[in-house]
């Protein structure tokens, strides 16, 4: 068993996807989570636990500065004024997102995503907002754009401090968006054949061109962010979208299977880190 | 029509330390929209703020302050309670002002 | 507006000058009676300084005059900037009777990004964000006692801040 799950740990330290030892047993997310932050602990032991959540903050002191200089009074200060103002606004028959979320909407972000047993698919934030104005008459807003990022911002914002619990229900189905969403992590794609752990688990704190490299473990408890390159906010599924375009590969519609269980998997393995969104990054 | 402005004045001890972001493009009027054609410029050029009918801090801006602009600067002489009022004028002749409290 | 009283008052009685009218109330006024310094002290906005492409040019449209290092400015940027875009800049000076501080970038299409006036009361420091076009100098400076100070540091740009 011990030597199982040594070979586990290091099957995700060299970012191999569905290596034979892997398949061989009934995955364990527990064991994994447990593994994958133990790898980042281990790699950077200056890094306070909490402080993964800073991305490449974290990583580098000059930048970290930069950083902490501007949120004192933060660039997304507008993208949350205009969220906390659009979700306090009804919908033309009067309900609000409100009525859509448990406790209202307010301090929930953190058990997103969940897995819905009666679907069979994981449901994100971004997702179930978008369910929330079509089941109340209104037209979806684009995932990519600035009014699903202000929605999240206010979320992300009510929530902050508290720490990732996603749940797998026991259930195979669940455990299958898991694994799904880890294969698409580790397997690399596009013309720079790059997987998202190249990047990630391999190199964090390093430079790909000009960028200093988040570490994969906490690197969505700051989303929504306001990103310098964009110049404004951007959701999830705008950096899974990015991200997959500037590693030259082809990216994947928004909300669809694949981001949605990414999305799964690195919120799961990132299990008891705060929510430090809505975040600023280069 | 909210503010652009938004203003966080702080007494430490006796100093007024006062912060502020303002929404505002600055545009440089170099760079290019998605058709090809270049953005004009459009910039905060001067920023006042004026505590007791006095100008405690004037701002200068050209093309060069970043998007959302933002300035940090403390005077003395002021006290809790005390008003300041914060506006500004832009390369178009656009104005906003905003008057917040010390706290 | 006030004025000030006893020893000064006979040295504002004996000083002439085109700009001189305007400029009695502000405490300062006293030290900078040559009409050259009046750029920098009343409220204008200094249009042609900001449209100088080279630093020269841009110092001397608003200041009109030399500078010299000192140690008392304390200039804070980033070794790097994360991006061109918006560059955290500050600065502090231990320098007395500070009335001017502006922050110009060598590399800039033009040269002043930005000029602000210190007031009586006021600290001499400053915090803003400025944008970069690429790797260049950041000239800070300061406008003590009539004479015109100057503190420099480089900041690298990787990814520049006019839209490219």
């Amino acid at each position: 068993m011990t030597v199982l799950r040594l070979a586990l740990g290091l099957g995700f330290a060299l970012g191999l996807v569905a290596s034979g030892v892997a398949a061989a047993d009934k995955t364990d997310p527990v064991t994994e989570a447990k593994a994958f932050q133990q790898f980042f602990v281990k790699k950077f032991p200056k890094v306070a636990f909490d402080d993964f959540v800073n991305g490449p903050y974290s990583m580098n002191e000059d930048m970290r500065r930069q950083w902490e200089d501007k949120e004192q009074f933060p660039p997304y200060e507008f993208a949350l004024e205009a969220g906390k103002e659009m979700f306090g606004k009804p919908f033309k028959n009067g309900k609000t997102y409100a009525d859509c979320f448990p406790n209202g909407g307010i301090g929930i972000r953190q058990t997103y995503p969940y897995f819905d047993d009666k679907e069979g698919k994981v449901i994100t934030l971004e997702l179930a907002l978008n369910r929330c104005r079509e089941a109340n008459g209104e037209q979806p807003y684009s995932y990519v754009k600035d009014e699903m990022a202000a929605l999240t911002v206010y979320m992300a914002y009510t929530s902050r401090g508290k720490r990732f619990e996603i749940k797998i229900p026991d259930d195979p189905r669940a455990l299958d968006a898991y694994e799904k969403g880890k294969e698409y992590f580790y397997t690399r794609r596009g013309q720079l054949n790059f997987s998202c752990a190249s990047c990630h688990v391999q190199s964090p704190g390093e430079r790909i061109r000009a960028e200093i490299l988040a570490p994969a473990l906490g690197i969505l408890n700051a989303m929504p962010i306001y990103r310098s390159e964009w110049s404004g906010m951007g959701t999830i599924s705008r950096r899974f979208v990015t991200c997959n375009s500037q590693t030259r590969a082809v990216p994947v519609e928004p909300q669809s299977d694949e981001y949605r269980n990414l999305e799964y998997y690195l919120s799961y393995v990132s299990n008891g880190l705060p929510v430090s969104g809505p975040g600023a990054r280069p | 029509m909210a503010s652009s402005i938004r203003v966080r004045a702080v007494l430490n001890g006796d100093l007024a330390e006062v912060q502020t972001l303002i929404q505002h493009p600055m545009d440089t009027g170099l760079v290019k929209d998605a058709k090809g054609e270049l953005i004009p410029a459009h910039y905060i050029q001067q920023l006042t703020f004026v505590h007791k009918d006095k100008t405690v801090f004037l701002a200068d801006w050209g093309t060069a302050v970043s998007k959302d602009p933002y300035v940090k600067f403390a005077f003395k002489g002021a006290a809790k309670g005390d008003q300041l009022k914060v506006s500004w004028v832009d390369s178009k002749g656009g104005t906003d002002s905003l008057t917040a409290t010390i706290q | 507006m006030t004025a000030s009283f006893g020893p000064l008052a006979t040295r504002r009685l004996i000083l002439k000058g085109a700009g001189l009218v305007a400029l009695i109330g502000l405490g300062n006024a006293v030290l900078h009676a040559t009409p050259v310094f009046a750029a920098a002290n009343d409220d204008k906005y200094p249009e042609d300084a900001f449209r100088q492409k080279n630093v020269g040019d841009a110092i001397k449209a608003l200041y009109g005059r030399d500078h010299e290092a000192s140690d008392k400015i304390k200039l804070d940027a980033p070794e790097i900037a994360e991006n061109g875009g918006v560059v955290p800049i500050a600065l502090t000076t231990t320098l007395p009777n500070v009335t001017s501080i502006a922050f110009i970038v060598a590399e800039n299409p033009s040269a002043l990004a930005a000029s602000y006036k210190i007031t009586e009361g006021t600290v001499p420091a400053v915090a803003n964000r400025l944008k970069m076009a690429k790797t260049s100098n950041v000239i800070a400076l300061v406008e003590s006692g009539g004479k015109l100070y100057s503190a420099t540091k480089e900041v690298k740009v990787t990814v520049g801040g006019c839209g490219g």
